[in-house]
């Protein structure tokens, strides 16, 4: 299978210091935790630090231009949109979509993936076949296309969406859960609690999912942040969150029609969003660096 | 090989067969198709006419046969919105999504050839951190934002390039380079990794111990070695640019498949989505189907497995 990640046997080279002042020693590791801390800063004090209430529409004051130009007003930082809603406001209450989106199709995707990479790496003979298929298979469909159909019919929400894509999102996490299981498997620890008589499920709990966890983590990390825009597209294209909403992804789609004139309107959503992917994907790379070196591809 | 061959051949086989059943229940499950043909405010007993003459009341697996058999013949039935076949609407819009899918594929080989290789050449230096800092910022930036960011840049601002539309080869730059950036950062890391562990085995040595020039060795030697697990890649990678392909011709009013895809889907068009669907699902298996065989007869290790 061409999607199969190889992973190298680890050669375990203990250097300096604990895994955290490594961390802490990653400028990777350190400007994706700051970028991503702002934002999740910015999204639990939303309510203290929005001036304005981000649906509260105000026809007298559409498409504000922000302070840093000729018309801009200290009132409304980042302007209004056009219909008149404080896009700093907006800007900041849409930090809790994209977080909410992110955490939340990663935690699902991630249980799907990591049972079926986990039991698909220990097991291996047919299960390991049967769960290879259903990789290839979820791997063939395009996830865009699924995801807008299954929205499509249901109709776009916010719990829709996280779990159209919730259950379409697995199959990173199962292709590299399945592989470095399939490392750790034949290791002797497992080996020795094979013979103590420990139960299979003790066993791929207790001895093998901590030892392939940093590679969990990374790709949780990749994927909240895929998971992210994905849902921005999808918003994007009028099949995801729904209005009034202050999805990033959805602001850009309402403000698509005035960008000509008003280009901050869509600059702004798309540097946060790209803002917080990227701090998202450092933190990624970094933690890569940082617990497993070797797969840096 | 040609053990592996059949393998393959079967699992491609029984995955085009899945795919397939799950395109058909997806969007025969999702709601009542009859009233979806007939129409919204039709009434009770045209509904029930529409069922029969489409035979929308055997069962599922009655259905789902006949599907596969007048699909399989090459029929994909008829558009409800467009009103004409989908055969020919997809036969129509398949062009511009190749060209536009080879194209992007080109472009981000061409950009992240040179760049991995430079960075592992130079590895650790400063090269390598921008070409690792322009990945990165590659993939944190949403696609569709940078295309709007073409557009206000390209056909706004400096009037070069036109908005929207197929019609000329201008109109396939900024999609081009909207869809290919994306795909761009997996395959230059890869080219690096790849570059880097083969400058630092036994035969680059001797090579360069015989005296070779460096650009010999580096790009003889040892790019050629380097870039069959990115012909791999570059295949799995086509199959996300036909994903991606739908928000960047929506995006552009390309007339492809991708935004046949979206439109279908917006106005319920569920023959065309299904065809859309399988066609890009089979697509992706043929071709990872194929980019598996290479690597066989490339590298006989992989031919166990």
């Amino acid at each position: 299978m061409s999607d199969t990640v190889i992973l190298p046997v680890e050669t375990v080279v203990p250097k300096a210091g604990s895994a955290a002042a490594r961390m802490a020693g990653n400028p990777s590791v350190v400007t994706g935790l700051i970028l991503v801390g702002a934002v999740v800063a910015i999204a639990l004090l939303a309510p203290l630090l929005a001036p304005h209430d981000p649906y509260a529409q105000d026809l007298m004051r559409r498409l504000v231009p922000p302070i840093w130009h000729d018309k801009g007003i200290w009132s409304n930082p980042l302007g209004t949109d056009n219909l008149g809603r404080d896009y700093l406001s907006r800007i900041l209450y849409g930090a809790r979509i994209s977080l909410l989106i992110g955490l939340s199709v990663m935690v699902i995707s991630g249980l799907i993936g990591t049972a079926l990479g986990l039991a698909a790496g220990y097991f291996g003979g047919r299960t390991d076949l049967v769960i290879s298929f259903f990789i290839t298979a979820r791997l063939a469909m395009p996830v865009v296309l699924v995801a807008l159909a299954v929205v499509a019919m249901i109709g776009g929400s916010l719990p829709v969406v996280i779990l159209t894509l919730g259950l379409l999102k697995w199959d990173r996490f199962a292709v590299v859960m399945r592989s470095a299981t399939q490392q750790v498997r034949s290791l002797d620890y497992v080996t020795a609690a094979e013979a103590a008589g420990a139960s299979r499920l003790r066993i791929l709990l207790g001895e093998v999912l901590p030892n392939v966890f940093p590679h969990l983590i990374v790709v949780a990390t990749v994927e909240a942040g895929s998971a992210i825009l994905l849902e921005a597209a999808l918003s994007f294209l009028g099949l995801g969150v729904q209005p009034p909403l202050p999805s990033w992804g959805l602001m850009i789609a309402e403000a698509k029609n005035f960008m000509f004139f008003s280009f901050w309107l869509i600059a702004i959503p798309g540097t946060a969003l790209a803002l917080l992917v990227l701090g998202i994907n450092l933190l990624g790379d970094g933690l890569r660096d940082v617990f497993a070196p070797d797969e840096r591809a | 090989m040609l053990l592996y061959t059949l393998k393959r051949l079967g699992l491609a086989l029984l995955v085009a067969t899945f795919v397939s059943i799950v395109a058909f229940m997806l969007l025969r499950l999702s709601g009542d198709a009859a009233i979806a043909i007939a129409g919204e405010g039709a009434r009770d007993e045209d509904i029930e006419l529409v069922r029969q003459t489409y035979g929308l009341d055997r069962p599922l697996i009655v259905q789902y046969a006949d599907w596969l058999l007048t699909t399989l013949s090459g029929d994909f039935g008829q558009s409800l919105y467009f009103k004409t076949d989908v055969t020919g609407l997809i036969a129509d819009k398949l062009p511009v999504t190749f060209y536009i899918g080879s194209f992007s594929l080109l472009f981000a080989l061409a950009l992240s050839v040179p760049l991995g290789v430079l960075a592992a050449v130079y590895a650790g230096s400063w090269i390598d951190r921008a070409a690792l800092a322009i990945a990165v910022a590659g993939q944190a930036l949403p696609n569709f934002f940078f295309a709007l960011v073409l557009i206000m840049l390209f056909s706004i601002t400096l009037r070069w390039l036109p908005v929207s539309g197929s019609d000329t080869w201008a109109h396939f730059v900024m999609p081009t380079i909207a869809l290919g950036y994306y795909v761009t950062p997996p395959m230059m890391r890869l080219v690096r990794a790849g570059m880097i562990e083969v400058l630092s085995s036994d035969y680059i040595r001797t090579a360069r111990a015989k005296g070779l020039s460096p650009a010999s060795v580096i790009f003889k030697h040892g790019l050629r070695n380097a870039v069959v697990p990115v012909v791999a890649l570059a295949a799995v990678q086509l199959g996300y640019l036909l994903g991606g392909s739908i928000v960047i011709e929506t995006i552009f009013a390309l007339d492809g498949l991708g935004y046949l895809a979206y439109q279908s889907i917006t106005h319920k068009d569920f023959p065309v989505t299904q065809a859309v669907l399988l066609l890009l699902s089979l697509i992706y298996v043929l071709l990872t189907l194929v980019s598996d065989l290479l690597n066989a007869f490339l590298d006989p290790r992989m031919r166990v497995a």
